[in-house]
């Protein structure tokens, strides 16, 4: 989604009040972008905490503020800057983290971002956009700069089969319709199920919702999949976050204050970083039992 | 930020009162913090009386000293003596460190160390490219220089040439739990802070003349300014004494503390 996300940067780029802040990252990416923006892109060297606590100011004094990073380097490193300097004053800055989920794959654990989101929604006024597409960045980053609230957006890799078609980017999305349970999957774990889905005999079908938003008062469950819950009572959620924070807790939550509890819950997430061995980002989710086997497994044992 | 209807020079008697609203206020809150407040003063009262004009900005990181802060916003006409009363009570606006909300003149919530030197760099940095005039000055502890992020602002700032950025160091010696000295020297700071492309003052922090005529100069980088201060100045019990980072007055001290504001 990298280049994806650099090329909706560009056309933001003659907006003079736009200004964008690299931690040192983006080489072989965001060249184009650097030369768009002349002075406003900012290199901050490598020093995060600093970057986020410019970040905050500069948006203060008025400025559209994007501050770019591997997602950890931000959200884990200059965490107090957030909370701090960006949330505490409610100030619109875009935190962009590349290499969500286990995008970093055989880089290890330094370089994930599986507790991302979870963390930084306990922030007040804090948002997240998790796009599913590479297709959702350019109405991802329209979304992003046209509302006024702290935002973290997750940039990851889009992996649906070639002849999908892409729905608009939405906070909801239903990409594959069934007669079986509901599955909720966030962000681009939940193009990686469409295929072995689509496959699927239509009785026992799930269907396969994808959710880009977060929190869910920014992002209410939609009344269709709610009337799918409520037909078979069964709730699968996906994740590329650890168990704790994140959509699976938030989403049992929401429907148990509403007395829309599923009757069957599973949760599928990232393992965290337990593993002694490491890989690829698709052999970390298998670990994790994220793929999409696992997921059909757990479909049938629900 | 200032309106300069506002202004008018710090005067003797103004900065007498000061003094006796800042340790009414914090006898009468039963609270400490008193120390640093108390080195703070006499700088936080030249910015706002003398040296702060329309856009200007001011940043407090050592956010232990809003006490001072408050007082000089009270002596330039920015906030009532009703405000002040309210000082660590419920309900109020003016907590124990800057508020991130109510108070116009604050911009950010600080009170954990490490973040002012880099607010005031992306202030800074957001008027130059919006081709905004005015100054930015922040105010740092000398125990704020063990944060790692206070040097991370300081390479940004020497790096940009920040020459509309000011930074001043509260030089007291003296930190939560010890001497800066006996804890983390870095003994001399200013010898540390010279190898960086800026232009570094030395001065006393409880002369008025120097420190206003010091925040005067023409500016071409970044200007830090070490400004040579004692923890409790003007206290006699409490002049250089850690202690005083947290202790309440008793009465009795509160007394000795007012009268020897008079003989100053």
């Amino acid at each position: 989604m990298r280049r994806q996300f650099c090329d909706a940067m560009l056309k933001r780029a003659a907006n003079q009040k736009m200004v964008f802040l690299t931690g040192d990252l983006g080489f072989m990416a965001l060249e184009p972008l650097q030369k768009a923006l002349g002075e406003r892109f900012i290199n901050a060297g490598i020093a995060e905490q600093n970057m986020l606590s410019v970040a905050a100011a500069m948006s203060k004094t008025g400025m559209e503020v994007w501050v770019y990073s591997i997602a950890p380097f931000l959200y884990a490193r200059a965490f107090e800057q957030i909370r701090n300097d960006v949330a505490f004053h409610a100030l619109p800055v875009k935190i962009v983290g590349n290499g969500g989920g286990y995008g970093y794959g055989v880089q290890g654990p330094t370089h994930h971002a599986i507790e991302d989101y979870g963390v930084l929604l306990t922030l007040p006024a804090m948002q997240a956009c998790i796009p599913v597409f590479d297709e959702d960045l350019d109405a991802a980053v329209s979304w992003i700069a046209a509302n006024n609230l702290p935002t973290y957006l997750r940039l990851g890799r889009g992996e649906q089969p070639s002849d999908f078609q892409v729905p608009l980017f939405q906070p909801w999305r239903l990409l594959v319709e069934g007669n079986g349970p509901v599955v909720v999957v966030c962000g681009p774990l939940a193009s990686t199920y469409i295929e072995t889905v689509k496959a699927m005999e239509e009785s026992s079908r799930p269907n396969l919702w994808a959710v880009s938003v977060l929190p869910l008062a920014l992002a209410t469950p939609p009344p269709e999949m709610l009337r799918q819950l409520a037909k078979t009572g069964k709730l699968i959620v996906a994740e590329e976050h650890v168990q704790r924070g994140g959509l699976g807790s938030e989403l049992t939550l929401w429907l148990a204050e509403r007395g829309l509890s599923p009757l069957r819950f599973a949760h599928l997430y990232a393992m965290a970083h337990r593993f002694e061995r490491y890989g690829s980002q698709s052999y970390l989710r298998r670990q994790s039992k994220l793929d999409p086997l696992s997921l059909q497994e757990t479909l049938y044992s629900l | 930020m200032i309106d300069n209807d506002y202004m008018s020079e710090l005067t003797e008697i103004k900065r007498l009162a000061s003094r006796q609203k800042l340790l009414s206020m914090h006898f009468h809150a039963g609270v400490g913090h008193i120390g640093g407040n108390l080195s703070s003063l006499d700088v936080l009262l030249v910015i706002f009386h003398d040296i702060l004009h329309g856009c200007d900005r001011f940043i407090l990181s050592k956010g232990h000293s809003v006490g001072a802060l408050y007082v000089a916003l009270w002596s330039t006409g920015r906030l009532k003596s009703d405000d002040l009363d309210t000082f660590y009570k419920d309900e109020t606006l003016l907590a124990g460190h800057p508020p991130s909300w109510g108070v116009t003149d604050i911009l950010f919530a600080t009170g954990s160390l490490g973040h002012g030197f880099s607010l005031a760099c992306g202030t800074s940095l957001g008027m130059k490219l919006q081709k905004q005039n005015g100054r930015v000055i922040c105010l740092t502890s000398d125990g704020e220089w063990q944060e790692g992020s206070t040097w991370e602002a300081l390479i940004f700032a020497s790096h940009r040439k920040l020459n509309n950025l000011t930074i001043l160091v509260d030089h007291n010696g003296l930190q939560g739990f010890g001497r800066t000295d006996e804890v983390a020297s870095m003994s001399p700071l200013w010898d540390k802070l010279k190898c960086f492309n800026v232009d570094v003052s030395v001065i006393d922090g409880h002369d008025i003349d120097v420190i206003r005529k010091t925040l005067l100069q023409p500016q071409d980088k970044l200007h830090l300014i070490i400004l040579k201060t004692v923890k409790g100045h003007g206290v006699s019990f409490m002049a250089d004494k850690m202690e005083w980072h947290y202790l309440p007055m008793s009465e009795a001290q509160y007394q000795i503390a007012l009268a020897e504001q008079e003989r100053l």
